[in-house]
Parts: structure tokens; sequence; C-alpha cells
């Protein structure tokens, strides 16, 4: 079970919140100038890294903001939470 | 290979059971093979068996980094079926379990592959269209489907709760009566036993570290347990699959989640068939241990811990009292979770990578123990061949660039 640390509300349960998967992948300036293989990866390739992880939440059941948190895929510790556009922490 | 029969019962029940031979070796890493499979579960078992059985390829070392059968293959909820929505999937899927349905004869071992059909619930008009759109898709593929209404459904499996003043009521279900289960253990250990006799070295406690890439073509890997040489390597590592490709250079789109299931103390007989549900996300049978087993669905974050959530058994456990109010007072003896590997479009991947001599087998996602059979057939054919069988050519690593996905979201039972 999560306990996370809204920046807004602060700590509330996991219940509360959805994933969005992986943060930090910016959308191509030019997409129709990307060839089939770098618009695939942009669309379908994905992180998935056993350790830090960093990901997108909403907490949708509460103030319904997006946030950035770093999070431990392998003991569910979330490291560091930080805004929408800021860069990723070192944790 | 000492063959089991009533003889060999007979004769080992006369010196009390203290003579059967070990069914399979422990034998240390050699330095060299002719192919390594990364990942000893039910199909990197069932990859090496293939390649010695169908291809004469039997030089071959399993590399386990616990003990096989031990990942997703033992986590599973047993559940064997084919009623996919697509025909590559209904290829791929209904190729497992005509192999399923002579599989304890091929391996002289017993999987208790078990026909007792598999319903898909529909608990809304839509639903009830796509099901319905499902059955007549498998009809058109060759895959036994048929559409019940409630009250057959009622005849089918007498303990479902088909009342029209549920919360979500049964509008209907699709059944496969081919489908069913089986014991997950005995699938790993019989495909184990069949390789090893054949000459595989099934090695336990190995992890690979990494890969010896020179010139775009693997060499080998690195283990605990040393450097291993080999021309070809196979990676089926189900949740830790995009682990191994980091190591190669390689990106998979694959998310790796936990994914749940539970069992009850054991009853008697109450539950004749397997019943899954996608709307309220439950799915039920009953082992023949007298369990009933029930799988939950997964956690939306990414997960490598092999435990998930409390709030994710709490919606199953509600969606299974309110399906089967029988269960309401029985006591939940255990719960687990497996790390799945999810591809976007719910299909697997298996094939050829940019890698000359490598070779992935993984995103089966949350079903992929009814695949077994087929996945490791056609595994060890992409491998001794280097390309893929006509069965798994549309489940390329490419297809994320072509965009030719085979979308199986619907029939994949989990929701993700």
């Amino acid at each position: 079970m999560l306990l996370i640390d809204c920046p807004w509300c602060g700590p509330r349960d996991e219940v509360e919140f959805s994933c969005g998967g992986e943060a930090h992948i910016v959308r191509p300036p030019e997409p129709a100038n990307l060839s089939d293989a770098e618009w695939g990866d942009y669309v379908f390739m994905r992180q998935n890294r056993k350790g830090v992880h960093y990901e997108r939440w909403c907490h949708g059941h509460g103030c319904g903001r997006w946030f950035n948190v770093a999070r431990d895929t392998v003991s569910h510790q979330v490291l560091a939470v930080y805004a929408m556009g800021e860069a990723p922490p070192e944790v | 290979m000492a063959r089991y029969s009533i003889f060999a019962l007979a004769r080992n029940a006369l010196r009390r059971h203290r003579d059967w031979p070990l069914a399979w070796r422990s034998p240390e890493p050699k330095a060299a093979y002719d192919a390594i499979i990364v990942g000893g579960g039910g199909h990197g078992l069932a990859t090496a068996y293939y390649l010695a059985k169908r291809h004469g390829i039997t030089n071959v070392a399993v590399l386990e980094k616990g003990w096989i059968g031990g990942g997703n293959t033992g986590r599973n909820t047993t559940i064997v079926r084919s009623n996919y929505l697509h025909d590559e999937s209904a290829g791929i899927y209904d190729h497992a379990l005509k192999l399923w349905e002579g599989l304890s004869q091929e391996l002289n071992f017993n999987v208790m592959f078990s026909a007792r059909g598999v319903i898909n619930l529909a608990h809304d008009e839509h639903e009830a269209r796509e099901l319905r759109r499902r059955v007549f898709a498998n009809q058109l593929a060759g895959v036994d489907a048929e559409w019940l209404t409630p009250l057959q459904l009622k005849e089918f499996c007498p303990i479902l709760n088909v009342d029209p003043g549920m919360r979500y009521p049964v509008l209907g279900g699709a059944l496969q009566r081919r489908a069913g289960t089986a014991r997950h253990d005995a699938v790993a250990w019989g495909y184990a036993r069949g390789a090893d006799g054949r000459g595989v070295d099934i090695i336990q406690n190995c992890e690979v570290t990494g890969f010896d890439i020179r010139d775009g073509q693997v060499r080998g890997v690195r283990t605990t347990r040393g450097e291993i040489a080999a021309p070809k390597v196979g990676v089926v590592a189900a949740g830790h699959s995009s682990v191994l490709a980091e190591m190669a250079g390689l990106r998979l789109p694959i998310q790796s989640h936990p994914l749940q299931a539970l069992v009850s103390e054991p009853v008697k007989p109450v539950m004749p068939t397997v019943v899954m549900s996608n709307a309220v996300h439950a799915y039920m049978s009953q082992s023949d241990k007298g369990e009933l087993v029930i799988g939950a669905g997964i956690d939306s974050y990414n997960s490598y811990a092999q435990r998930g959530s409390l709030p994710v058994i709490e919606e199953t456990i509600q969606a299974v009292v309110e399906l089967f109010p029988i269960t309401s007072r029985l006591k939940m003896m255990r719960q687990w979770a497996g790390i799945v590997d999810v591809c976007p479009d719910a299909s697997p991947i298996i094939g050829l990578t940019p890698v000359e001599g490598l070779y992935f087998n993984c995103g089966w996602g949350t079903g992929g123990f009814k695949a077994t059979p087929g996945s490791g057939h056609v595994f060890a054919h992409t491998i001794a061949r280097d390309e893929p069988h006509a069965i798994n050519a549309p489940f390329t690593l490419d297809r994320f660039h072509s965009g030719t996905l085979v979308a199986e979201h619907g029939a994949a039972a989990v929701a993700h």
C-alpha cells in the first residue's frame, strides 16, 4: 500500500490517485517529420526500470492535479515528489 | 529417462518408493552450448524441450535465476483457453490448446489438463455485443465458442448469481468448452524432465547479468556462475524482460506490473467450470484440492516486488461475493503476485531482435500460462531456423513501428 505525499493535499492513500506512467516523455515538436521507427519509439517504447522510476500521478479523488513522483519499483518507496515541468531530482 | 506408468508405480511401491530416479539432473554449467534459454519457466523449458525434440538441438542450457517454475508459471490461476478476437491470436492460442490436449501423453507426465470450459460474462449491453462478436469471430477462425443466456449459465454453473437485481447483472456469457485448467507446476516439471532426458542442462540459481555481444552478434551470456558462450540466446523472462533487454541495448514497449491471485480454504466440489468477468474484474475456478482459485487485477503502477496491493484484492473479493454468494463466509488462505510483462496491444512479442542470434519471447502479460506449449513450440522453431514460424510471424517487435498491432485488450480478460 502506497502513501503518496500530494504536493497540495499532503499524504494520502494510493486509492485516491491514478498512475499516469513514465514521466518526462516530450512530444516531438514536428511529428510529421518523424520516421515510423521514431514515432513508434515515442508512442510505445517505455522505460521499465527495476529500481528508481520517474512517473506521473494524478490526485483524481482529491485536488485533481498532476505531479511527478520518483519511486523505487522494488521497495515501492516514494523517494521524491516534484512538480510537472521540473527536472527529475537525483535520488 | 525412466518411463512413468502403472507398472513403474507398482514396481516402486514394492520398494517403498525409495528408488524413483530424479526427474532431472542439476549439472554444472559447461563453458559453451549451441543455444541458451534465459528463464526456466514453462515457456523457457518448453522451448528447450522442442529444440531438443523437434529440431535435434540438444546441447542446450536453460538458465534460471531462482528455481524452475518459481515465477509466473507457479503464480498464475492455471486457466487455459483460446477464445481471442483476432485470427493471429486464434492461431497461436489455439495451437497451444491443441498441444495441451495431448500434453500429458506427449510428456509422459500428468499435467492434469481438464477441459471443464471457460465462461466470460457480459454485464452490460456493449459488453454483450462485444462478447458475441468475439464468439462469431472464434467460430469463423475454427475456435469453439457459444453464447449462453443467463438461465443457460445458471444451469452450467449453478453457484453463479444471475439475479437481475444485481448491481452489475449478468446479461449472458461466452463459453469455450475445450478450454479449462491445468496443473501449473506439472507443466514446468514435465517439460523439464522431457528436456533433461534429451540432454538439455537445466541450471538453477544462475542469474544472467549481461550479454556478450560483438559486431552485432550475440556470443554468450555473463552469469552469476561465470561466462557461458553460445551463438544463439533465447530470452523468456516474463516480468524481467525489460531488464534483460536493457543489458542487450534494446528497448521494449513492455511495462511490468504485479498481478495477484488468492486461494480459499479447500471445500467440496462446488465450481464445475471457470468463470471470468472483465467488467467487475474477477475470475474463479476450483482446484482439484478443493481450493477456490481467484484471480485479481493488476496494480496500475510499475513494480518488480511480486506482491500486490490490498485495494485490488478488496475490489476482486467484492465482485466474487456478488457473483458467487456461496463464498461470502469462505476463508482465504494465501495471496501472492507475479510480475507480468504487459504489452501496449496485450499480445506477445516472439521473434528476432536487431542483435543477431538473440531472440526474445515476452509481453505475454496477464495470460501467458495458457500459451506455454504453443509459445515454446514456435519459439524453438524461431531459434532453430533463425526465422519465425508462420504462427508467430505477426508477433514481431517491429509491429510497434509498422503499426500492425494485434489488439487483444478485450479478450485478455485482465483490465489494464
